[in-house]
This record gives C-alpha cells, structure tokens and sequence, in this order.
C-alpha cells in the first residue's frame, strides 16, 4: 500500500499485520492528529478561536479541543488578538514555557502584522517576539481560515525531522527591519 | 437647562456657562472644583460620576482641561463640569475621589494620558501604560506612531533584542486636511502623482 | 509477651485549636493572569492571600490598549466604526450604533424611523449575542460545559443573520454616520422572526441546567455581593447596577432611538451577588426578546438614511457616478470626513455590559479634536478591589464572570 506521502510501505502478503514505515513518519503523525492549543486569546479573535472550539466548527475533529491553558502541556500557541507593548513581554515568557517541538499560529491581523492598530501601543506583529508558523488573515479570520490555518499547520508538521536540535540550545536571533 | 448654572453662580464665582450641544456645562475654575461637585452631589442629587477626562487644547493656554460627567438618577439628567488646569507644564488639579470613588480609575488614566497630576488621589499611578513608560500617550506633540523606548521587561528584551519601535505609518493616516489643495493634503498624492510641485523624473536619468 | 505502652495522642480538635494560635503565616502574594484561563481577557490580578482568603485585589488593565482615542483624532468619523467594533467585540453593532447615535448628536441629526427601527433591532440582537456568551462562559467558569456549547450555537445562528445583514460574522462596522450602510435585505425580517420563535425554547432549556443547579447556586449565592451604594459610588452600570437594586436603564430613563414606543420591562435584582447578576441577564434575553418582535411587527417604511444630510450622509452611488455635486459631496465625505460643526457632546446609550458613553470634542471639519470613550467596563472592574477581599480563591472565577466584562473596551 502506498499512500500519498509514500510513507507507509505496505503490503499484505509480505508483512502481514505489520506495517514497515519511517520513524519520522510516525511521530509526525501523532503530533500532528493530537496538536493541542494552548490559547493566547487576547482579543475578538478569542470570540471566533472560542467558535471553533465550539459545536458548529469543530475543532475536536482534528483533535485539538484539548485547548489548555497550561503552556507546559500544549503544543501550539494560537496568539489570537492584538499584541500590545505591554503584552508582549507576557507572550515571550509563556512561549519560552512551552516544550518543544512547538508552534506558533499567528491568527488575525493583529497579531500577523499589527492590524488596523497602527499606533504607539500595538506591537506591529508578534513574530517580532516570537518566531511563527502559519499567518492567519482576516480580522477576525472566519473559523474555517482558522481550520484551514490548522490543517496547514499540520502538513508543515508533516515534513519537519522529527528529532530536530534534540540537546542542542537554540538561539534565536530575529533581525527585523 | 441652564437654570442650574445660574442657581450656582452666586455660590461659587468665577462660574461661567459653557457652549455645549446638548448638556448644561459649567466652566469653574480650580479652587471651587471640589465644593461644587460636593454641592451637585449632596443638593442637585448627581448620584453618579460618570466619566472623568481630560482635553489637551495645544497652542492655547491654558493648554489642560479636565472635564467631569455628573448623572442624577432620579432627575435623568446630565451636567458638564470643565475645570482649565493652571500650570502648562506640570498641570494639576484636585482630585475627587474622596467624593466618588469611580474617580479613582478615571483619574489614574487621566494622568496616564495627560501628565496632570490629582492631588489628593490615594494611588497615583499609571493604568493603561506600564509604570516606567516616559510619555504621556495623548498629549498633542506625542506622535501617533509612537517614540522608540524599550519594552517594560528587561530579561524578555535582552532575550529577543526587541524595542518598542514607532509604528510604520506609509504616508497615512489617510485622511485629508481641508483648505489646502489635494496633491498637498492627501498623503498618497504626495507620493505618487506628478503635479508642478513634484515633476516626473526624467526618462534619460539613470 | 507483648509490652503494651501507652501513648497520650490526646483529641485531635483541641490540637487543631492550639496550631491555630501559633501558626504565624505570612501573606502569599499571588498573581492571576494576564493570561489565565477565567479572566476573560487580559486583566491581571495581584492579590494577597492569607490561607485561602484573599485579603488585597489589585487589578492591572492595559494589557489590550491598543490607543483608540489617539487613533480617533487621525480618523475621519466614518473611519473610526471599524474601531468601535472592537471595543465591546462580543456585540460590536451595538457600539456602532452607539457611537453613530453620538456623531449625529454632534450634528443635530435626527435619523429617519426605519432607520432607528433597524438600529433597535440590531442593538436588541447583539443585546441577546452577548448575554448569551455571559452566560455560556460564565457556566463554563463555574465547571459546566453544556451551557456553552448551547448558547454558542445559538450565537452561530446569530451570526448568519448578522452575516446576511451587514456581510461579517461579528465585527460588522454596520452603522454611518446619518444612517446605516445597507438596507435589510429581502426575507430578513422573517429569518429573525424565526429565530426568536426556536430561541425561548432553548433558553429555557439552557437555563434548566444552571438556574437551580445546586452546585451552580452554591458558587454563586451570597458571592460578590455589590451594595447599591457601592454601586453608585464606584460607577457600575448595566445589568451589575440593575441586579443590586438600582433602577436605571438609559432605554427607559432617557429613551433613544425611539425605545418609547416598544413596551418591555427592566428586571431590577435585590441582593447583588453574582446569582442576581446572572437571573438579571437572563431575564434582560427575554425582554430583549419581546422588543425583537414588536419592532419587527411595526417595522416602518421609508429611507434608511438621513436623505437631507448631504454633507454627512455619502450619497447614493448612482447619482454620485452622474451628477457633479454628489461626486463632489461624496468626494468630500469619504477624503475629509463628514462635516461637523464645532462643539462638544456626551451621549451615553445602554449596551449590554453596561453604558457606553462618548465624549466628542469637534472643532469643525471631518476629524474629531478628541473623543473620549466611557468604557462600561472600565467602571465596572474599579469595583474589585473593593468586593474581592474576603472570598476565597476560587470564588475569583465566579465573580469575574458574573461581571461580564470585556477587555477590549476596558482598555481600548
């Protein structure tokens, strides 16, 4: 049997019940079904983030109703809503807090790029404090861009090695202009 | 309407009448601030402080106003109390918190925006803005997009060399200013169209 | 053989009294937030504790500023809806209402009946879309999560009228200054009618499960309690006020928009704690309910924008494409802004956190000089630091969801 991703190599009459695949292969798998959230809702994007968690866009189909609050055991942080100066610092120390592996959805155009909130306050985008994974536009996105933005996610998962940096320090240095 | 002013001006003097579009607004001046919100509290029953702010006239002096929003319940009624701050540069006014504790916030956001000081207010401090934040955000000289200081907590900024930076701006807020012509007023015009102030740039240049 | 001893234990309760005297604790410092799970937002909460019982609230705001009232004065007055969507974003028409009904009194503008008929019902149905999150989360703070689940599929199906409407889901910057953006469209009417027939069923159903739950009521029975001096003192409005006895509903005190002529009723609570708060709310659904349906009932015809207010109102794209004055009114409009004559305003207007009120100062042309946005839940959170010292911990989650406040225009 070949799949898409000519990861699984399987064929019955040689294997049997056994199915000969890439270690990376099944890890990305499993992270990828079970991403949990851990919900940065800042502002009315938080409405539509608690919309898809809710019954009409479930959230639960791809696994990721799991939206706890605890950084420690979330694997995602979802940074929905405007990211102020005075926030900033607060989003840094949570994402430090996460385990690896872990990602960043940027959802909404405040937290991509600052928004309509072109001011002294607003930071212009939250990847100038942490690095992110996928940008969600809209403001607010509607749940299915936000599900969208998930399953992409989900396809990055998918080809990234998955013992990357294992007992390496990373330094992350972004230069902006 | 503006029989309540009038009522109040043999009390308090120096007590004018202010143009407004809807409510009756006084004008006082700062020493009789305190007694006559105490007088429109207890006599004209304003049971609720409403709003607590400030207006920074920019060239003109006094350059600082507070203005305070008094409801009474029982009369459905609003009045406009607007007290001139004496000081241009380090303006300040007393505080009514004693009187109505809903001033408390309203005061400390005041100053937070504006720099006046309330004498008298338990815990001045700022709200909006973290404590050690220089400016004060809506005065008028304070730009827009912001001054360039350094985020509020200093590990997380070593960490990610981040700065509170002035946001980028493009050329907008796009809306004109009238009575000038529109390749000066509109920003975007000054940018791009040629017009006898800006001639297009020759082709043989390169 | 055995050796029995004998050990003097000695009873436990009068050990228990004697650590009492000595134990000599400190208080713990405790910080909830920014960002935590109950505190609806970003608000921050130092707090003291001795034991269990809290004994110092702090709240730190400005977690969410994001500089309105400076974005205001760069803004013309139509620029600036998109803004007020966001301020109390879980029912964003009705700011943009608010904030119009503001603009237009700056202007001496009175809209046309079928235009304010369309503002109520648009107010009453974000009146509805935000108690419903108030109490789905509310439930959800206190440990049940059936009621969100039902309250958000209610609010979905609120969002597909809104969505017909205005065309979004629920930042919809519906409201211009002189009217609205778009008519209601062609079977509309009837969709609401529909929607409120199937909604008081669920209501009841939804409320089956926490009106006389014993654990509900447990947590928020004597919890909170705001006295009505308390209340007047420090600001609060809105259901808050009405649920510690305080009669004052700006739509029935000082009506608008014509609320006079539709007949509903206030409910007013009599202890003020946090089980007032939510009975208040829910009553304040079924009220809002009742006004749906009569403005339905007696929608009137007509314009659906102030026809006469040529310099504030763009005109209609048809004649703007043919006609010299209204391409250069429109022109005008949409560069400078709406022309306002100078002066200054206050309108307060009842929203369901409470009443939001802007401050306009105008010195002419299309840019207000400053405007000042009374934030219903600015007023509402100053109470904390008064109520919370003296409940335990976990009454926190109750007591900030009782008071159904929104960051976003708390801080603006």
């Amino acid at each position: 049997m070949e799949t898409e991703t000519s990861q699984v190599g399987y064929n019955s009459k040689v294997e049997g019940d056994v199915i000969v695949t890439r270690v990376d292969a099944v890890i990305n798998w499993v992270r990828k079904n079970s991403v949990w959230p851990m919900p940065m809702g800042l502002a009315c994007c938080a409405i539509e983030l608690m919309g898809v968690a809710a019954s009409r866009f479930d959230i639960s189909r791809f696994g990721m109703e799991v939206m706890r609050f605890s950084p420690r055991q979330s694997d995602c942080m979802i940074v929905a809503g405007t990211v102020t100066y005075k926030m900033a610092p607060v989003v840094r120390r949570i994402y430090d807090q996460m385990a690896d592996p872990k990602w960043v959805v940027a959802m909404g155009a405040c937290a991509s790029t600052g928004g309509m909130y072109r001011s002294y306050a607003t930071m212009q985008g939250v990847d100038r404090i942490i690095p992110v994974d996928v940008y969600v536009s809209g403001c607010p996105p509607r749940p299915e861009a936000l599900l969208d933005a998930m399953m992409k996610l989900q396809s990055k998962i998918e080809k990234e090695p998955s013992f990357k940096n294992l007992g390496k320090e990373t330094v992350e240095r972004r230069t902006w202009a | 309407m503006s029989d309540i002013v009038e009522s109040l001006q043999p009390r308090f003097e120096g007590l004018e009448p202010r143009p407004s579009a809807d409510h009756p607004s006084v004008q006082c001046p700062v020493k009789f601030l305190l007694p006559l919100i105490e007088c429109l509290r207890d006599e004209f029953d304003y049971s609720m402080l409403m709003d607590v702010t400030a207006v920074d006239w920019d060239k003109e002096s006094p350059r600082f106003s507070t203005v305070y929003h008094l409801f009474s319940i029982a009369n459905c009624r609003y009045i406009r109390v607007v007290t001139n701050c004496e000081d241009d540069e380090n303006p300040s006014v007393p505080s009514i918190s004693a009187l109505f504790p809903a001033a408390d916030w309203h005061e400390r956001e005041t100053f937070d925006m504006f720099g006046i000081r309330f004498e008298g207010h338990p815990d001045l401090r700022r709200i909006l803005m973290w404590d050690e934040y220089p400016y004060h955000p809506l005065r008028k000289e304070f730009p827009l997009a912001g001054i360039e200081t350094e985020l509020p907590d200093a590990e997380v900024a070593e960490e990610t060399d981040a700065k509170m930076l002035a946001a980028p701006m493009m050329g907008g807020p796009f809306v004109s200013k009238g009575g000038e012509p529109m390749s000066k007023s509109e920003p975007r015009a000054a940018d791009e169209s040629w017009t006898e102030w800006k001639k297009k740039p020759s082709l043989e240049k390169e | 053989m055995a050796e029995t001893k004998e050990i003097s234990i000695g009873d436990v309760g009068a050990r228990a009294n004697t650590y009492q005297d000595e134990l000599q604790g400190e208080d713990m410092a405790i910080n909830v937030g920014p960002s935590h799970p109950t505190t609806h937002g970003v608000l921050r909460l130092l707090m003291h504790l001795d034991g269990d019982v809290i004994t110092k609230c702090d709240p730190i705001l400005g977690y969410l500023h994001r500089g309105d009232e400076k974005i205001a004065e760069n803004m013309t007055y139509n620029q600036f809806v998109p803004y007020t969507d966001r301020l109390d974003y879980i029912a964003p028409l009705a700011n943009n209402v608010t904030y119009a009904l503001a603009v237009e009194k700056l202007a001496g503008l009175e809209v046309p009946p079928r235009c304010a008929a369309i503002r109520v019902l648009v107010t009453e149905m974000a009146r509805l879309s935000s108690h419903l999150l108030g109490i789905g989360v509310y439930g959800m703070d206190a440990g049940a999560w059936t009621p969100f689940m039902y309250t958000f599929t209610e609010r979905e199906k609120l969002y597909s009228l809104f969505e017909e409407l205005t065309g979004a889901r629920f930042t919809t910057s519906y409201t211009r200054i002189g009217g609205v953006s778009r008519d209601v469209p062609d079977g509309w009417l009837k969709k609401v009618t529909d929607f409120c027939d199937q909604f008081l069923p669920i209501l009841e159903e939804t409320q089956k499960l926490l009106t006389r739950n014993r654990i509900f009521m447990d947590r928020t029975e004597g919890i909170g309690v705001i006295t009505k001096k308390d209340a007047l003192a420090y600001g609060i409005t809105g259901p808050n006020l009405r649920a510690a006895g305080v009669d004052l509903d700006l739509r029935k005190d000082r009506p608008y928009l014509g609320y006079e002529q539709y007949d509903f009723d206030v409910p007013i609570g009599t202890t003020g704690d946090c089980y007032d708060r939510y009975l208040v709310r829910l009553e304040e659904m079924r009220q809002s309910v009742r006004i749906i349906r009569q403005v339905i009932k007696s929608f009137p015809d007509g314009a659906w924008y102030a026809e006469d207010a040529k310099k504030i109102f763009a005109p209609r794209k048809g004649k703007v494409m043919t006609s010299m004055e209204e391409l250069i009114q429109n022109f005008m409009i949409v560069t400078e802004g709406p022309r306002m004559p100078a002066g200054e305003v206050y309108f307060e207007a009842e929203n369901p956190k409470g009443i939001l009120g802007f401050f306009l100062v105008s010195k002419g042309g299309g840019v207000p000089y400053r405007m000042k946005i009374r934030a219903p839940s600015f007023c509402n959170l100053s109470i904390l630091s008064k109520i919370v010292p003296g409940h335990y911990l976990s009454d926190i989650t109750v007591l900030l969801g009782s008071l159904d406040f929104v960051m976003g225009e708390c801080d603006r």
